[in-house]
């Protein structure tokens, strides 16, 4: 039973992204991730191609797809074993919320260029002192006359140095009520004020620029401000399913790329007795964790055919969201220990993919905030 | 989204037989329990209700039923907190392999009787020395004129005690192959040589009269054999999907009955004044068994709509049989550990659920088994 | 067994004051980056007596047991794991011989070894699998007065930066347990020794490790170490004694790791609360705490067991294995506690986590620990 109405439409999209991807993305990814950084015009020929937001509407220069082309790019995107090219991130998180709450004028101006490839965008919540716990956020945004003034500081921003635009989240130092004080803000690069700060270092994720962010005094429009003055939090609120959604796929596909590794390996390299796959503590390994991908990805197709179907699932999504991405890592780690001391090389593919997901089950939320929400939505 | 798409006919025999099983088996459940045994007259009520066979066609009494009424029964019998009454293995597991590969005559000497409770059946495999290894089975089946003898002895066989007509593996000793020498026969309750041994005294399964059978000199006519001779290992791995995918049906119900017991009591059980539930640690606890158990359940419903459609899921079904008694038999761990001193008494739910779900991860094929299938299909 | 003696406190301290001093997480990750091993440190950390503190007196050593080296091990990883693995790795191989090379052998190499002049490295297989005998195609034959080494070893460590290496060859036609292998010192400087660095690692990249090639490599005959024959049994020996050691590199690393987090539960504020205020928080460290003491607790058995001339080959097993896994969890769970600072290199505990993995998948992995056990629990079948 196919859970996911996939249609001849997707399997070609599939198919040419799948092509695109090897010829412009595979051979690269090594250097980028020496780098610390990819190249902007990868998400200008990836743009071109009608990669990059898929499931936006054509009238604004999207491809009009739906949210399983969105999956497919996940999907594809994470067999290239790199996490630089955050397109999802840019497609299916961030330019929704331009999307839904932007004015008609921003909109027109935006999202075509966010579609070519040409804008970049990043979300910037996270500060150093606000996590998981969005309320206590410090940075602040005031009204002056026609413009706001922000100021703080936002950590771990993902896409941080290549980013021509950000949503800021930010807090009115003179609303009472925490959560409705926050409101979501455009800030372009280059606004005086805005300074871009140093590449993080860090476990995985090296193709990333993830960074840190600095607003001092930077003044914007307030026209800049996303949907009305205080609703930050409740929109918020409104996209994390999707968010969440975005990332169990990226747990699953990472998942299954790993394991698909892994059995190859087992299959092709000699043990003392035959193949490594006939020896059977390997065998079982591989046995457990195949049902546990296969456990994840039937959840994980049916919340998609539910979110497509417009379906309230918080619970299950937050389920989804920190099972999937504790699964991925799971997964690394067992897979390792198959390919022995070649699990310590970095020309191994899943030691990448170890660093790589270990920070799944921090971003996006932590694990334990998901589990902290399926609780307060059980009525725990 | 609906995984398993029920008509109004499932769910009026749902609601019929939920109804019944609360008038007619509930009340009696802990009678049963310390009887060791479900009485007769039980199975001829659930036939004469329409709850038995529901798969066996309209011509021998049944309704002709697709496998989503297997669904329907186990969840249903689930709820019973009933092991004794065996309905599931009758109708899904035993019968089967009278109506798939019974003659004629012999379907239509038996199957009405199956259909209406008047004879229930048994299946014998299982041998002391035996278990998992159907080929190192013992039992001997000799033809001898229009007769066979059988000879040897059979353990662990659910309804052993109350069975009327046993389906029994017996091997041709003339034969060197051990995958051709095994065939399936029919031996009715009161043939002589064919006694039921001792009831045997287990953990849980109380109410089951699990039995031992022994055959000395058992003489049956050739016509009871089932299908072709030296057939019976061919047939046997024909109905293990669908034996798996049975187990799989009891496990994720069980698991889901004693969690929703298990968040019941955090919400009453008091800890220094304050509930249970209102604990961090609990909370988690219950929202990562409530999480497995979604996937498992997801995982289930999605093989049922397979295997109604025909496909070959023996990989999923071993995965899904060894994961899903393994996660009831967590579940179950879990529950007593968080209820605390409570579930070390039998008055506790879960104290029995326990014992009883405990053997699940060993029957019909011991988990390991599932995994050395699976890997032995995904061509380690 | 259960109170270390005041000796091995003082070791204890001693350590402690040397990786406060001396150790730098700056310092470090440039090592790391740069694939340099910490040279300064180690001559500091051999005037101290650190390296090589196992091995008899008369050759520099400090005279004292496996438990000591231990506790050595477990308090420099703790303070820093790269620091200490590459500190405890430092006279990697040299144990074989200490115990299997002949006086002469014993006297002219282990000075050089306990004085800091020299790192050391052993070339045992040829495979992935850190514990694999079956495939063993170096040869060490003889030609008069000398043995001719030939083959490829993988995975050795210090291989490249060693003053010698310990080679395991095949010396005689059957080869099992007790026939036809032996163990070669090869010194660094012999003509024919090749070295192919395997490049960026998971973790641990101030220490080299390579493959090594030998190519018509000449010896003295005097460089057989221990038995001829015996190479493969004095290997599971060696593998037997390093592996406690690596198990007190884990449960230091798991420590530190946990150190970390726990510092930071205390100071961290989320939704008006310290991290440390809320219960799963409070379990976690809970978990956290039993798991490394579990650990400790079997390595320290182990180590006992060894210097009390009752090595245990499969506790050897099971420390390796049990703390190995231990790190991993406990310096995962560390990660988790940190969040989104747990994943930056600035907060150590990520690295902490790629080193414990490390342990995990060198000396063999949990499968081949599981087949060592389970050899010796179950016995030959009748």
């Amino acid at each position: 039973m196919q859970l996911l109405p996939y249609t001849e439409n997707h399997h070609r999209f599939r198919a040419r992204l799948r092509k695109f991807l090897a010829e412009e993305v595979v051979p690269h990814v090594d250097d980028w991730e020496t780098d610390h950084i990819v190249p902007r015009d990868v998400w200008k020929k990836m743009g071109r191609e009608g990669f990059i937001c898929p499931a936006l509407s054509k009238e604004y220069g999207g491809a009009g797809g739906d949210f399983l082309h969105s999956t497919i790019v996940i999907e594809e995107i994470s067999r290239t074993n790199h996490s630089g090219l955050a397109t999802p991130l840019h497609s299916d998180i961030v330019v929704p919320y331009i999307e839904s709450y932007a004015s008609e004028i921003q909109k027109r101006h935006y999202l075509p260029l966010c579609a070519s490839g040409d804008v970049i965008t990043a979300v910037a919540m996270t500060e150093p002192n606000a996590g998981s716990d969005l309320v206590s956020m410090q940075t602040t945004a005031e009204a002056d006359g026609d413009d706001i003034v922000l100021n703080g500081s936002k950590t771990f921003i993902t896409n941080g140095i290549n980013c021509d635009l950000v949503i800021v989240a930010a807090r009115n130092p003179l609303a009472g009520n925490p959560h409705k004080a926050i409101s979501l803000y455009l800030v372009e690069d280059g606004t005086p004020g805005f300074e871009k700060g140093r590449r993080l270092e860090k476990m995985g994720f090296h193709s990333q620029d993830t960074a840190e962010l600095f607003f001092n005094d930077c003044r914007i429009p307030r026209t800049n401000r996303l949907g009305e003055d205080g609703d930050g939090f409740y929109m918020l609120m409104e996209k994390l399913q999707q968010e969440r959604l975005v990332c169990a796929v990226m747990g699953v596909a990472a998942a299954e790329q790993i394991f698909e590794w892994s059995m190859r390996y087992c299959r092709e390299t000699a043990g003392p007795k035959g193949p490594m796959s006939r020896s059977q503590a390997v065998a079982f390994a591989l046995v457990e964790m195949s049902t546990d991908i296969k456990l994840g990805r039937t959840f994980l197709d049916k919340l998609i055919a539910e979110h497509m179907a417009g379906e309230q699932i918080v619970i299950e999504t937050s389920m989804a969201k920190y099972w999937t991405t504790d699964l991925a890592k799971r997964i690394a780690d067992r897979a390792l220990d198959l390919f022995g001391q070649g699990g310590t090389l970095e020309t191994t593919p899943p030691v990448r993919a170890f660093r790589d997901v270990r920070v799944m089950s921090i971003f996006a939320g932590t694990n334990e905030i998901m589990k902290g929400i399926v609780a307060k939505f059980m009525g725990m | 989204m609906e995984i398993i798409t029920y008509t109004s006919e499932h769910h009026t025999f749902r609601k019929r037989l939920r109804v019944f099983l609360e008038n007619e088996v509930t009340p009696h459940v802990d009678q049963w329990e310390a009887d060791h045994i479900v009485p007769k007259t039980v199975w001829q009520k659930m036939g004469a209700g329409g709850f038995l066979c529901p798969s066996v066609s309209k011509e021998y009494g049944g309704i002709g039923g697709d496998y989503r009424y297997a669904v329907i029964v186990a969840e249903e019998m689930s709820r019973t907190r009933c092991t004794g009454l065996a309905a599931s293995l009758h109708s899904d597991v035993v019968v089967p392999y009278l109506d798939s590969f019974g003659a004629l005559e012999q379907k239509r000497k038996y199957l009405p009787g199956c259909v209406s409770g008047d004879i229930v059946t048994a299946v014998a495999m299982t041998e002391p020395d035996a278990g998992s290894d159907v080929a190192g089975m013992k039992t001997t089946a000799v033809e001898a004129g229009d007769e066979v003898i059988i000879n040897g002895s059979k353990t662990f066989i659910s309804n052993g005690v109350i069975c009327d007509l046993l389906i029994i593996a017996a091997r041709d000793p003339g034969i060197a192959s051990k995958h051709h020498a095994v065939s399936l026969y029919l031996v009715e309750a009161g043939t002589p040589g064919f006694e039921k041994g001792r009831q045997l005294e287990k953990m849980g399964w109380h109410s089951q009269d699990t039995a031992e059978l022994f055959f000395n000199d058992c003489r049956i006519p050739k016509g009871n054999r089932l299908g072709e001779n030296g057939s019976g290992f061919i047939m046997l791995m024909q109905k293990l999907q669908q034996e798996r995918l049975t187990c799989v049906l009891g496990a994720v119900p069980a698991a889901e009955m004693i969690l929703e017991w298990t968040v019941d009591s955090c919400r009453k059980l008091l800890r220094n004044g304050k509930p249970l539930i209102r604990s961090q640690a609990i909370q988690f606890a219950l929202v990562e068994m409530m999480t497995e158990v979604k996937l498992g359940r997801t995982f289930m419903e999605k093989l049922v709509m397979d295997h109604i459609e025909g496909q070959n899921i023996v990989i999923e079904t071993s995965m899904a049989k060894y994961w899903t008694t393994e996660m009831v038999n967590r579940i179950a761990d879990r529950s007593l550990e968080i209820v605390g001193e409570v579930g070390t008494l039998e008055s506790c739910p879960i104290v029995r659920a326990k014992r009883d779900v405990r053997v699940m991860s060993i029957f019909a094929g011991t988990n390991e088994i599932m995994k050395g299938i699976a890997a032995k299909f995904m061509g380690m | 067994m259960f109170e270390l003696t005041r000796s091995q406190k003082e070791i204890q301290k001693a350590a402690q004051e040397f990786a406060r001093g001396e150790f730098d997480k700056e310092v470090t990750v440039d090592l790391e980056k740069s694939h340099t091993y910490p040279t300064e440190i180690w001559k500091k950390a051999v005037e101290l007596g650190f390296i090589g503190i196992q091995f008899a007196e008369k050759y520099g050593g400090g005279g004292l047991g496996i438990l000591d080296a231990c506790l050595v091990a477990e308090t420099l990883c703790r303070k820093d794991s790269t620091m200490g693995s590459a500190l405890s790795l430092a006279s990697f191989g040299a144990e074989c011989l200490h115990r299997f090379g002949d006086e002469k052998l014993r006297g002219s190499f282990l000075p050089r070894v306990t004085e800091g002049e020299i790192l050391t490295g052993i070339g045992l297989f040829e495979t992935e699998r850190g514990d694999d005998f079956s495939v063993l195609d170096t040869t060490a034959v003889r030609s008069g007065e000398e043995w001719v080494v030939n083959g490829k070893k993988r995975y050795v460590i210090n291989g490249g930066t060693a003053g010698f290496y310990i080679v395991l060859c095949r010396t005689g036609e059957t080869c099992d347990e007790n026939n036809g292998t032996s163990m070669i010192l090869v010194e660094a400087g012999r003509t024919g020794i090749g070295c192919i660095p395997l490049g960026d690692k998971l973790a641990l990249n101030s220490v080299a490790i390579a493959d090594l090639t030998f190519d018509q490599v000449r010896v003295p005959m005097s460089n057989l170490l221990g038995k001829e024959g015996k190479g493969i049994a004095q290997a599971r020996a060696f593998l037997d004694e390093v592996k406690i050691l690596a198990a007190a590199r884990a449960v230091g690393i798991a420590a530190g790791a946990f150190d970390r987090a726990l510092a930071y539960v205390k100071q961290r504020e989320q939704f008006d609360r310290k991290l440390a205020q809320f219960q799963i928080t409070r379990h976690k460290i809970a978990d956290m705490a039993t798991k490394v003491e579990l650990a400790r607790l079997i390595t320290y058995r182990a180590a006992s067991d060894f210097d009390t001339g009752k090595p245990d080959p499969a506790m050897s097993a099971m420390a390796k294995m049990a703390a190995a896994r231990m790190a991993v969890e406990v310096s995962d769970e560390a990660i988790q506690l940190f969040g989104g600072y747990g994943y930056m290199t600035e907060q150590e505990v990520e690295r902490y986590y790629r080193e414990a993995k490390t342990i995990e998948l060198c000396l063999g992995t949990r499968e081949s620990q599981k087949d060592r056990i389970a050899d010796i629990v179950i016995g030959k079948l009748k």
